[in-house]
C-alpha cells in the first residue's frame, strides 16, 4: 500500500453556522427585526385608532377616543364595503379551489406536456406591474360588460388567487405518495374514489392554506378592485385608499384595523388547526 | 383456483425494454419468487399483474380470463407495496376496512373479518392506533392484512421485507410463507434478496434486464443454472472466460494458457464460453496433482461458520474455495482442483 497524504481539513467560509450559539443568537436578532419592522408599525395603527388627540413629541395619544371607531361603524359606506369584501372573498375562494385542485392534482400525478411552462404561466400575472394588466382588463370588461359588476371583480381576483393555489395545491399532490393511491385501486376504489378517500383527506392541510391565502388576498386586493368596481361596488381596501387620500389619519387606522381583524383570525384558527409543518410543507415543495 | 398466465408480455420506456417477452406459467396455490437484480424488470412485471402497468404487447390471463386491460379495481389481485403503503389518517382497523366497506357489507361482517385478519396476522389489538403510531414489522403485517382480507385469487408482495432489520426481515419470512401455506393462496414474491427467494418460493423465476433467465425451483436454479447470469447472481461462482473444446467423451474449456474440465451439454466445440464453478465445488490440496494448479497469494476470509480461501491464478485470475472453518495456512503451497464447472455459450441468456 502505498502511503497516503493525510487530507488537510478543508476551510469554510460557513464555519459559523456550526455553532449552535451564533446560531441561536441570529434566529433572536431575526425574530428582533421582525417584532420591530412589522409589529411597532402595527402597534402604532392601533393606537391612532384610538386617539383623540396626538401630537408630537409625545410618545403614546395624550387623549383616548372611541370617536374614530364609532364614526367608521356609522358610516352606512363602510358597513357595505364590509359586506361587499366578505361575500366577494369566499366566492372568490370556493370559485378558484375549484379550478386549482383539479389542476395541482393534474400538475402533479399525470403526465401534463409542457408542465413547467404551465405553471409559470401562471406566474406571469405577478411579473408585470399589476397596474398595466389591470387597465387592460378594465378595456376588456368594458367591451363585454362586465365593467362595475360582482363577477368582474370576483374574476379579477382570481388572477391572482389562482397562481396561490395552483402552486400550493401542486405541492401538496406531489409530496403524498402515489402508492397510497395505488393501494386504494388494490383494495377496489375507482380512481375518483380514491381521490376523495385517500388523496384529498391527505392533501386537506394544504388546500387548506391555500385557500386562507386566496380569502386574505380578496379581502386585501385594492388596485384592480379600484378600476373595475367603482363607482358602485367598492370594497374595504378601496375605500380604505379614499379615506387615505382624504388624510383622515384615525379614521384609516380604524378601518386598517378592521381590515386586519379577519386575516389575523383566520390566521390564528389555521395555527390551531394545523401543524406547522404541513404549513411549511405546503408553502416549500414545488 | 387461481392460475396466472403470461404471455409474451413486454413493456418498453422511453429508451430501455423493462422486460421483454415475458411468458410465465403461475400454477394454483403456488408461491412464485422473482427474482433479480434493480432494474431487472421484476417491479415492472409484478405491477403489470396488479394492473397498474398495461403491458405494450402480450397477455395477462386469471384464471383462463384474459385481464389486460381490467383496472386495478376489477382485479382478483392484492398487492403489498414496499412502502407498505398504509393510509396515514385512518386507524389500522379503516385501513384494513376500507376494501370491504368499499364492497358494501354490513357493519357487523366488517367488524369480524378485520378483526380475524388482524389475527391471522398475529397483531390483535392494534385497531384504534394510527399506522404511525407501529413499528415497521406491524405496518408490514397490517398491509398484508390490508391485502388478504378481500380474500384475493393473487398475493403480490413487493419486496415487503426491504425496510426491516435482519433479524426481523427472516422471521417475517417465515411469518408469510406460513401465512401464505394456511390461506392456500397464489403468490408472487418480488424480491432481490436471493435467500428471500430460495428459502420462501416454490419455484424462483430469475430475471435480468426484462428476460427471464430461468424458471425452477431452488436446486434447479442452484445446481443448474441455465445461464451465466443465473450461475453469477445466485450464490457466488468463479467465472472464467475461454473457448470451449470438445474430445471425445470429455469436454474442457481454454481459458488462457491453461484448460479446465467442463460440463458443456450440447455447445459446439469452439464455441465462447463462459465457465461456472462453485467455491464448493474447487478442491484443496497440499500437494501437486493431475489437473490441480497452484494458487498464488492465498488468503483466508472467515465467515464464522466456514471460511474462504482467496487467491489468484495466472490464467484464471481471482479464485475463491470454501473451506472447513478449522482449515489454516502454513508455508507450504495450496493447489486448487476445479472438481465441477459448467460451460455457458455468451450469446444466450444474455440476449440485450
Amino acid at each position: 500500500m502505498a502511503a497516503q497524504v493525510p487530507a488537510l481539513p478543508a476551510i469554510r467560509l460557513t464555519w459559523w453556522i456550526d455553532d449552535a450559539r451564533i446560531r441561536r443568537m441570529l434566529l433572536r436578532l431575526f425574530a428582533a427585526a421582525l417584532a420591530v419592522f412589522i409589529g411597532i408599525p402595527l402597534l402604532t395603527l392601533v393606537l391612532w385608532s384610538f386617539a383623540g388627540e396626538w401630537f408630537w413629541p409625545n410618545l403614546i395619544p395624550t387623549q383616548w377616543s372611541l370617536r374614530w371607531w364609532q364614526e367608521v361603524l356609522e358610516n352606512p359606506r363602510v358597513t357595505n364595503a364590509m359586506f361587499l369584501s366578505f361575500t366577494i372573498a369566499p366566492v372568490v375562494t370556493l370559485l378558484t379551489a375549484l379550478v386549482a385542485i383539479p389542476a395541482g392534482y393534474a400538475f402533479a400525478r399525470l403526465d401534463v406536456p409542457f408542465r413547467r411552462t404551465l405553471l409559470l404561466l401562471f406566474l406571469i400575472p405577478n411579473a408585470f406591474p399589476r397596474i398595466g394588466l389591470y387597465v387592460s382588463l378594465a378595456v376588456l370588461y368594458y367591451q363585454i360588460g362586465l365593467i362595475d359588476t360582482y363577477w368582474g371583480i370576483v374574476f379579477l381576483h382570481m388572477i391572482g388567487t389562482m397562481v396561490y393555489m395552483t402552486w400550493i395545491t401542486t405541492a401538496t399532490f406531489r409530496s403524498i405518495d402515489p402508492h397510497l393511491e395505488e393501494a386504494a385501486r388494490d383494495a377496489g376504489a375507482s380512481p375518483l374514489r380514491a381521490f376523495f378517500s385517500v388523496v384529498l383527506p391527505l392533501a386537506m392541510p394544504g388546500i387548506i392554506v391555500a385557500s386562507l391565502f386566496s380569502f386574505l388576498a380578496s379581502v386585501d386586493e385594492a388596485q384592480g378592485t379600484l378600476i373595475v368596481g367603482t363607482p358602485h361596488y367598492i370594497t374595504m381596501p378601496v375605500l380604505l385608499y379614499t379615506l387615505i387620500s382624504s388624510f383622515q389619519r384615525p379614521v384609516a387606522a380604524v378601518f386598517s384595523v378592521l381590515l386586519a381583524l379577519p386575516s389575523l383570525l383566520l390566521l390564528i384558527v389555521a395555527q390551531r388547526y394545523l401543524h406547522s409543518e404541513y404549513v411549511a410543507a405546503g408553502l416549500g415543495r414545488v | 383456483m387461481a392460475e396466472v398466465d403470461l404471455r409474451g408480455v413486454s413493456k418498453g420506456y422511453k429508451d430501455t425494454t423493462a422486460v421483454d417477452d415475458l411468458s410465465l406459467h403461475i400454477k394454483d396455490r403456488e408461491f412464485v419468487a422473482l427474482l433479480g437484480p434493480s432494474g431487472c424488470g421484476k417491479t415492472t412485471t409484478l405491477r403489470m399483474l396488479a394492473g397498474f402497468i398495461r403491458p405494450d404487447s402480450g397477455q395477462i390471463l386469471i384464471d383462463g380470463k384474459d385481464v389486460t386491460d381490467v383496472p386495478p379495481e376489477r382485479r382478483p389481485t392484492a398487492m403489498v407495496f414496499q412502502s407498505y403503503a398504509l393510509w396515514p389518517h385512518m386507524t389500522v382497523a379503516d385501513n384494513i376496512a376500507f376494501g370491504l366497506r368499499l364492497r358494501r357489507l354490513p357493519r357487523t361482517e366488517v367488524e369480524d373479518r378485520t378483526g380475524r385478519m388482524l389475527e391471522v396476522v398475529g397483531l390483535p389489538g392494534v385497531m384504534k392506533r394510527y399506522p404511525s403510531q407501529l413499528s415497521g414489522g406491524q405496518q408490514q403485517r397490517v398491509a398484508l392484512a390490508r391485502a388478504l382480507v378481500l380474500g384475493p385469487k393473487i398475493l403480490l408482495l413487493d419486496e415487503p421485507l426491504s425496510n426491516l432489520d435482519a433479524k426481523l426481515r427472516v422471521r417475517m419470512r417465515d411469518e408469510i410463507r406460513r401465512i401464505q401455506q394456511e390461506l392456500q393462496i397464489t403468490t408472487v414474491y418480488v424480491t432481490h434478496d436471493q435467500e428471500e427467494a430460495l428459502t420462501m418460493a416454490d419455484r424462483i423465476a430469475v430475471m435480468n434486464k426484462g428476460i427471464l433467465q430461468q424458471v425452477g425451483d431452488a436446486l434447479d436454479i442452484y445446481d443448474r443454472p441455465a445461464t451465466a447470469f443465473v450461475a453469477d447472481f445466485i450464490g457466488s461462482s468463479n467465472l472464467l472466460s475461454g473457448t470451449l473444446r470438445l474430445g471425445g467423451a470429455s469436454a474442457f474449456a481454454q481459458v488462457g494458457e491453461a484448460r479446465v474440465p467442463v460440463e458443456a451439454d450440447g455447445l459446439p466445440d469452439g464455441a465462447a464460453v463462459t465457465v461456472s464453478a462453485r467455491p464448493e465445488d474447487m478442491e484443496v490440496l497440499r500437494t501437486p496433482a493431475p489437473d490441480a494448479f497452484r494458487l498464488e497469494d492465498p488468503r483466508l476470509v472467515n465467515f464464522g461458520a466456514y471460511k474462504r480461501l482467496l487467491g489468484r491464478h495466472p490464467a484464471f485470475g481471482q479464485l475463491e474455495a470454501r473451506v472447513p472453518k478449522a482449515f489454516a495456512l502454513g508455508k507450504e503451497p495450496v493447489y486448487l482442483r476445479f472438481t465441477r464447472a459448467r460451460a455457458f455459450t455468451n450469446d444466450e441468456g444474455d440476449r440485450s
